[in-house]
């Protein structure tokens, strides 16, 4: 067990991504940005429309802004993730895979420095959307969401890690943006509520386990969810044990040339 | 004294082609045993499957007693490996990405301190240690993969052309680093070079590698024995004429011949006593020599023996290949 995990090497694991994280201060700024200007015009742009199955007496702005931190938590861990993809361009991966630390141990440093580094962005955009105006039901609603916060990043860590160690370039990264990202994001319900869709949509929605992570966020901010909140939190857990778990078990496996 | 390594019949096959081709060799423990052999002939594939990170397609290998494919952690834990291609993070510094190495390996701050002082002062990247890796030049980064690599002294420490790209004195000075680890810490080295001093100076064996094969292996001075004689080039205008290659092979006293770039390299058993002879053979069937040298063969001519040409001709088709990696790499 001391063997499988590697106290030490978690912890040297997730430093370098700290680092990384902290010196690409144009990247931050970057991955704020799409979020932010979600925020700025569709909120501002949508503030007078009212969507079917909008609970009442919520403005879009405090509907939206869980979506948003959502959106931040999918793209920052995702991307966290599948850095593992870039490690290997750069050959860094080689230097990782050769030392006697356990790929479990790696797995798990990988993903705390992808949960922090995704938490800390998600916890800038709550800041932000409370700064234009969102309401918020509590500070006990804030706490709760952050651990929805840190299960929906895990999850997709875990997917980044996994997806990456089935590709053998970077090649492939725009098709995962594409086809990955955009259908997980907009099929979330982060934008407008799932209530009222056609039954195809609402199929594809539940599919999506960031449905989950997003209604957690709003029940726990707003205080309005489309489930029972512990419903979400029991999908958004075995989501990410389960992404967790492919993701260390394809790790292990990748060859590195 | 115990094998450190051995070597059964392992292969590694990448879509058809056969990179290394059923290689068997036994390396003894504290041994300090060099892979010689042009681009591509499989030797960073071969030294990828001893470090665990290839799968070999058949064939079984144990590294310290282990098997690389059964217990992998295990070897992992007594290997060390200095790569060929660049596996340094850009966006850490010089002593970040050395104490991530050193952590890596379970070292304590101790001896993590006094080692990365030790290796940065060998490599001279003291004053460097504290600036990003990005913003190293070829040279430094090269040096401190080197400096990484040597820190936490394992049993069984792969090179895969360590000094490739290096100055001459920086060079000298890794070699005697190299040199001491071996000896004075029992340390099993394997190393690849394309430096033929390099293995002459350095290993106490060699194994020539040619398209995935084991086509020679000794100690340096056995495999320069097997020449046996000394070598007479003689350097010929224009192209080297067919029928004064078929003269020359009367003689018995010529024990082989072998054509590189309008060069004739003669094996001759004392070969100063044979200069004139040659001289008026050649003037009898009017080839002009334009010059001729005298010299004791090397592993240079080892291996030009064994593979068919100079290491050197070898050299120069780097940049084509890393032009067409490059290439390979943008387009597909
Ligand atoms: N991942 C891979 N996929 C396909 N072919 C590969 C792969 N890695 C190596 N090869 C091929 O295997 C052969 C041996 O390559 P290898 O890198 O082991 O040669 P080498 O002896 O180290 O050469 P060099 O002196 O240039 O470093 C080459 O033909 C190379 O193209
Ligand atoms: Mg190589």
């Amino acid at each position: 067990m001391a063997q499988l995990i590697n106290l030490e090497a978690i912890y040297v694991m997730w430093l370098r991504e700290m680092k990384r994280f902290f010196r690409a201060k144009s990247r931050i700024a970057g991955s704020l940005a799409m979020p932010f200007f979600f925020l700025a015009f569709l909120g501002t742009g949508f503030m007078n429309v009212r969507f079917s199955g909008m609970p009442p007496g919520v403005n879009y702005i405090d509907f939206l802004a869980p979506g948003v931190i959502g959106m931040i938590l999918l793209f920052a861990s995702l991307t966290a993730g599948i850095s593992v993809l870039w490690d290997r361009e750069f050959g860094f991966l080689k230097e990782i895979m050769v030392t006697p630390v356990s790929r479990v141990s790696i797995v798990l440093g990988r993903i705390l420095g992808g949960v922090s580094t995704a938490l800390i962005q998600g916890i800038l955009i709550l800041l932000i959307s409370i700064g234009m105006g969102s309401k918020i039901v509590g500070i006990f609603g804030v706490l709760s969401s952050l651990v929805f916060m840190v299960l929906i990043s895990a999850g997709f860590v875990g997917l980044g890690i996994a997806i990456a160690s089935r590709m053998k370039d970077i090649h492939g990264f725009s098709l995962i943006m594409n086809f990955v990202i955009m259908p997980i994001f907009l099929l979330s319900g982060a934008l407008f509520p799932l209530e009222g869709l056609p039954t195809w949509l609402i199929t594809l929605a539940y599919i999506d386990p960031l449905t989950y992570g997003v209604d957690g966020l709003r029940g726990c901010l707003i205080g309005i969810s489309h489930f029972n909140l512990l419903v979400d939190f029991l999908i958004l857990l075995c989501f990410c044990i389960v992404m967790v778990g492919i993701g260390a078990y394809l790790f292990e496996k990748t060859e590195v040339d | 004294m115990a094998d450190a390594i051995e070597i059964n019949g392992l292969t590694k096959v990448f879509d058809g082609l056969v990179a290394v081709d059923h290689v068997s060799i036994n390396i003894a423990e504290g041994e300090l045993f060099g892979l010689l052999g042009p681009n591509g002939a499989g030797k960073t594939t071969l030294i990828k499957m001893l470090a665990t990170l290839l799968m070999p397609t058949s064939g079984t290998a144990k590294v310290s007693g282990y098997d690389v494919t059964k217990d992998p952690d295990k070897v992992r834990r007594c290997i060390g490996i200095i790569f060929q291609d660049p596996s340094l993070d850009n966006r850490l510094t010089g002593k970040e990405n050395l104490d991530f190495h050193a952590r890596m390996y379970g070292m304590d701050r101790e001896l993590r301190e006094k080692r990365m002082d030790e290796v940065l002062d060998l490599v001279e990247l003291k004053d460097k240690a504290n600036i990003l890796v990005e913003n190293y030049s070829g040279g430094m980064k090269r040096r401190l993969e080197i400096a990484r690599g040597l820190m936490h002294h394992p049993e069984v420490l792969f090179l895969d052309e360590p000094t490739l790209g290096l100055d001459p004195q920086t060079r000298r000075h890794i070699w005697e680093y190299i040199r001491n680890l071996n000896k004075k810490e029992d340390i099993t080295i394997i190393l690849t070079t394309h430096y033929i001093e390099e293995a002459d100076y350095l290993c106490d064996r060699v194994a020539i590698i040619d398209y995935g094969k084991i086509v020679a292996l000794d100690a340096p001075k056995n495999l320069k024995d097997t020449i046996g004689a000394d070598i007479v080039s003689l350097e010929i205008s224009d192209s080297v004429d067919k029928d004064f290659v078929a003269m020359l092979g009367k003689f018995k006293w010529i024990k082989k011949m072998k054509e590189h770039d309008g060069f004739l390299d003669l094996s001759v058993k004392n070969g100063e006593t044979r200069i004139p002879e040659l001289m008026n053979i050649a003037q009898k069937a009017g080839v002009v020599v334009q010059s001729v040298s005298l010299r004791k063969p090397t592993l240079e001519d080892v291996f030009l023996h064994y593979v068919g040409k100079t290491i050197r001709e070898e050299e120069t088709s780097v940049k084509d290949q890393v032009r067409e990696r490059m290439r390979r790499r943008w387009h597909n």
